[in-house]
């Protein structure tokens, strides 16, 4: 019996979610917690698990909010199993750790959260540039006399799949439009006005070709799930969410054959995707390695947006993603997910009552993908 | 146009890409048991498992993977536009360096670059051009 069997997601919540709130990021914390505690009929007594990415530290101001033993100490938790970190495979990897633990028989409920502070963080600091060289990553030094950004990386990679696939600027920007399309229909997203074509290639050049609105936006917010043993008591299996399968391994290919390989369901049974989307080329790349568009052919696919939007065959994003909903790093789209399998979806629910979602977290060698089923 | 560029933190694994400048050779980690070419830096060769890494001379050229046009003031002392650039390095596949392109007015995919140096503080600074 495979693990993701054994555990389902019983309860979600979120925090206010917003730009340059200036809230305290554990009370944020606190508030997605306990939302995803009562969410799942249980009390703080319940949970003696928590699982979080990447835990209390990490490099840049804002990127983390709360670790395991602050969520301890505030809840006031009996914690048999605990773990956070920033080496998981992707920020999902925190909701595959909690999957392992109730399998095992280590936990029963498994409280799973991440909270972000960036762009209250940002406004302290005077701008991203300043948090930017602050950064102490070793890896940021290769770039740091070329006067590199996280942005050059997401720039080189789009403008190599530009240059490789004949993918269009005009392509990219459906992947903004439909995003921002989906976010008017979800009162927490940050973004909601509408946007164009012609919105996405007046923008201002980041680095080309990367565009303002190929990059998610900073917010403060947090978002946490329940994860359950599925034969533990108090489980109101009529809204609790299935885990099909995970894909852990290493790389967004590998990643997503991983996954694929755990189940019966092919890339046609998907009726929902959320694609982790930083930039908008890692959604490009998400969407490939997970089979759901054929390799190097994503832009003729996304071509009018037709097929990526709510009433299309392959909707994504539905919450307006990290692009227009605010970067929730993984979890606004474990969230967004749960939403829709659960048909909570209001105006921005995908019809016909979805039953099979994907949801990928992480980019380059940290990557981590889930299918999910209700 | 001259840039003040930031100047990196090295440690002693990347102490020898940055110096190589000042004699004029653009210096990759490589293997001395199997040949393979580092980059970044490690202390063990994953192709042979050795750990007789030295630092060796390039051909100081290559072909541009990918490139992009900064347009943000990230660092002070670098004034926008600059164009920023990974290239591969003739001496193996795959051998990539994150670089800047200067003098040039054009660039593509699959361009053909060579190596110069530009010094800022302790260290000379790859940067390559057509």
């Amino acid at each position: 019996v495979k693990p993701e069997s054994q555990a389902l997601i019983t309860g979600v919540g979120w925090s206010t979610i917003g730009r340059r709130l200036h809230l305290d990021p554990q009370l944020l914390t606190a508030d997605a917690c306990l939302a995803a505690i009562a969410d799942a009929g249980l009390t703080p007594q319940d949970i003696d698990g928590v699982s979080t990415y990447p835990g209390a530290f990490w490099s840049s101001p804002g990127i983390t909010g709360a670790g395991v033993d602050d969520v301890r100490a505030l809840l006031g938790l009996k914690l048999r199993w605990h773990t956070g970190g920033g080496e998981l495979p992707g920020q999902l990897g925190s909701l595959v750790n909690a999957v392992l633990a109730v399998a095992t028989g280590l936990a029963t409920h498994v409280l799973c959260f991440r909270t972000v502070w960036e762009s209250t963080a940002q406004d302290r600091a005077g701008g991203r540039s300043s948090v930017m060289a602050g950064s102490v990553k070793e890896v940021m030094q290769w770039g740091k006399p070329h006067g590199a950004s996280y942005s050059t990386y997401g720039a080189l990679a789009m403008q190599r799949y530009m240059s490789v696939s004949g993918a269009t600027r005009e392509q990219f920007a459906q992947l903004a439009v439909v995003s921002r399309a989906n976010a008017a229909g979800n009162p927490d997203a940050v973004y909601r006005a509408p946007l164009t074509v012609d919105d996405y290639l007046g923008s201002r050049m980041i680095s080309d070709p990367l565009c303002l609105y190929d990059c998610d936006v900073p917010v403060d917010g947090s978002v946490a799930v329940v994860v359950s043993r599925a034969d533990a008591t108090m489980v109101d299996s009529s809204r609790a969410i299935g885990i099909e399968a995970m894909g852990t391994a290493s790389g967004y290919e590998a990643s997503g054959d991983m996954m694929w390989s755990r189940t019966d369901l092919s890339p046609g049974d998907v009726d929902v995707a959320e694609i982790y989307d930083g930039f908008s080329i890692q959604a490009v790349r998400w969407l490939e390695a997970t089979r759901l568009t054929p390799r190097n052919e994503t832009g003729a696919f996304i071509e009018d947006g037709h097929r990526i939007s709510l009433a299309g065959e392959l909707p994504i994003s539905t919450g307006g993603g990290q692009l227009s909903a605010g970067r929730l790093h993984g979890y606004g789209a474990l969230l967004e997910a749960c939403i829709q399998l659960r048909g909570d979806g209001g105006a921005r629910q995908v019809p016909g009552a979805p039953e099979v979602a994907l949801v990928t977290s992480g980019a380059e060698t940290f990557t981590s993908c889930l299918l999910l089923t209700r | 146009v001259t840039f003040d560029r930031p100047v990196p933190a090295t440690t002693d694994r990347t102490e020898g890409f940055w110096k190589g400048g000042e004699h004029g050779e653009l210096r990759i980690a490589r293997c001395q048991t199997c040949g393979w070419w580092l980059h970044p830096p490690l202390p063990l060769c994953r192709q042979c498992l050795g750990r007789d890494i030295q630092w060796e001379k390039t051909s100081g050229r290559g072909t541009v993977w990918s490139f992009t046009i900064n347009r943000y003031k990230w660092a002070a002392g670098m004034e926008p536009p600059y164009v920023i650039a990974e290239v591969e390095l003739d001496e193996q596949d795959g051998l990539r360096v994150l670089t800047s392109l200067v003098d040039c007015d054009e660039v593509e995919v699959g361009m053909k670059v060579g190596v110069r140096f530009e010094r800022t503080g302790d260290v000379w600074v790859p940067v390559f051009a057509p």
